[in-house]
């Protein structure tokens, strides 16, 4: 495992960056998002883009409610949180084939490869489960190198087959948050 | 309820409504939806069936999405509180075309009445300014009603929220379509978007 702690591997990572590329060329438009240190440089980009609007959510289920209003207004939308935010989603994802929404998640994972904090443990292992019960697709990017191909995938799965897909970038890729040396 | 002089939910839905021009209405989980469909069908209504807590926000991701058309939420106090955060959100992204009218009976109507936390302590209006919304009204008559129609459909200003005293009766019940599908490319339709 490695940390995720200002490593200069986490500071120089392209993947942030190639997120960003792909949801702009699938002309994205809105990023309602509730932090998370894994998403961090992706929504600092998005926070200083041109095209797309970063919306910062107190809960993540405002980001559903807000996904179907903008596809309503014609304008399509990313969502990022982490895995223990997924749960917060549950009711409010009745709404994706009730409208037969084009929803589009990225997830931080917590809880699994190196975890030290064991409360993120039950959503965190609940969350591929919890996406699937509720009809939205999953698929997994475990290595900086994937992490381009599978987001295009996705977001091509969402948007232009309409099929709702969350992708789950997992806690070896982004690291397992240090809380002890 | 103590209070006298409430105003009907009906007139005041149909009030707001009146002489809408191009104004998208979302109708939040409850009565209100059925207010909006008591007030006349029409392609910009939004009609929810469910999602409780989600209209303020559907209204928002619509007003960011159409900054040309005036959006306006109508929902209950019940709905309201239970999506109390996204005034916060709204108040981060100030977008001018967006209107929350909340009709306010103090209760949840649809199940049998139990009063809602508006009716001993929680304050929307006082909630909605303290997330940074300035033009937060709380309403009374009929007269404050007819004065926030022209604002709904102004663009710029900021967010807009009023919170209307109604009376608890039970109305008649007028039912929406509920066909979400056909609801929200009806919409898309209308705003100039072709079928997927």
């Amino acid at each position: 495992m490695h940390a995720r702690t200002d490593t200069s591997e986490q500071q120089t990572a392209t993947w942030p960056e190639d997120i960003y590329s792909v949801l702009q060329r699938f002309d994205v438009r809105q990023v309602p998002y509730v932090p998370d240190a894994g998403h961090s440089r992706l929504i600092q980009r998005v926070l200083g883009s041109d095209t797309m609007r970063g919306i910062p959510l107190t809960t993540e289920e405002e980001g559903v409610a807000l996904v179907a209003g903008a596809w309503a207004g014609g304008q399509r939308c990313a969502m990022l949180m982490q895995s223990s935010g997924v749960g917060n989603c549950v009711n409010m994802f009745s709404l994706v084939p009730l409208f037969r929404l084009p929803f589009f998640t990225i997830v931080t994972m917590r809880g699994e490869w190196g975890e030290y904090n064991y409360w993120q443990v039950p959503m965190g292992s609940t969350t591929q489960a919890m996406f699937e019960l509720s009809g939205i697709r999953v698929m997994r990017a475990n290595h900086a190198a994937e992490v381009r191909e599978v987001v295009e995938a996705g977001a091509a799965q969402a948007f232009n087959a309409c099929t709702p897909t969350a992708i789950l970038l997992s806690q070896r890729l982004i690291g397992a948050k240090v809380f002890v040396k | 309820m103590s209070k006298t002089n409430l105003l009907d939910r009906r007139d005041v839905v149909s009030t707001l409504l009146k002489d809408r021009k191009g104004m998208v209405a979302i109708g939040g989980l409850g009565a209100s939806t059925n207010d909006m469909a008591a007030a006349g069908d029409h392609d910009r209504n939004f009609y929810l069936w469910g999602a409780m807590g989600g209209a303020a926000m559907m209204g928002l991701g619509l007003a960011l999405a159409q900054p040309d058309v005036p959006v306006v939420v109508i929902t209950g106090d019940g709905e309201m509180l239970m999506g109390m955060g996204a005034l916060a959100t709204i108040g981060m992204q100030k977008p001018g075309n967006l209107s929350i009218v909340v009709l306010d009976n103090e209760r949840y109507g649809e199940t049998g009445g139990q009063t809602s936390h508006t009716s001993a302590a929680a304050d929307l209006v006082g909630v909605a300014k303290a997330c940074g919304i300035a033009d937060s009204r709380a309403i009374t008559t009929m007269a404050e009603v007819e004065a926030l129609v022209p604002r709904l459909q102004e663009l710029k200003g900021g967010p807009k929220f009023a919170n209307v005293k109604i009376d608890g009766a039970n109305v008649e019940r007028i039912l929406p379509m509920r066909d979400g599908i056909f609801i929200v490319n009806r919409l898309r339709g209308s705003l100039g978007f072709a079928p997927i």
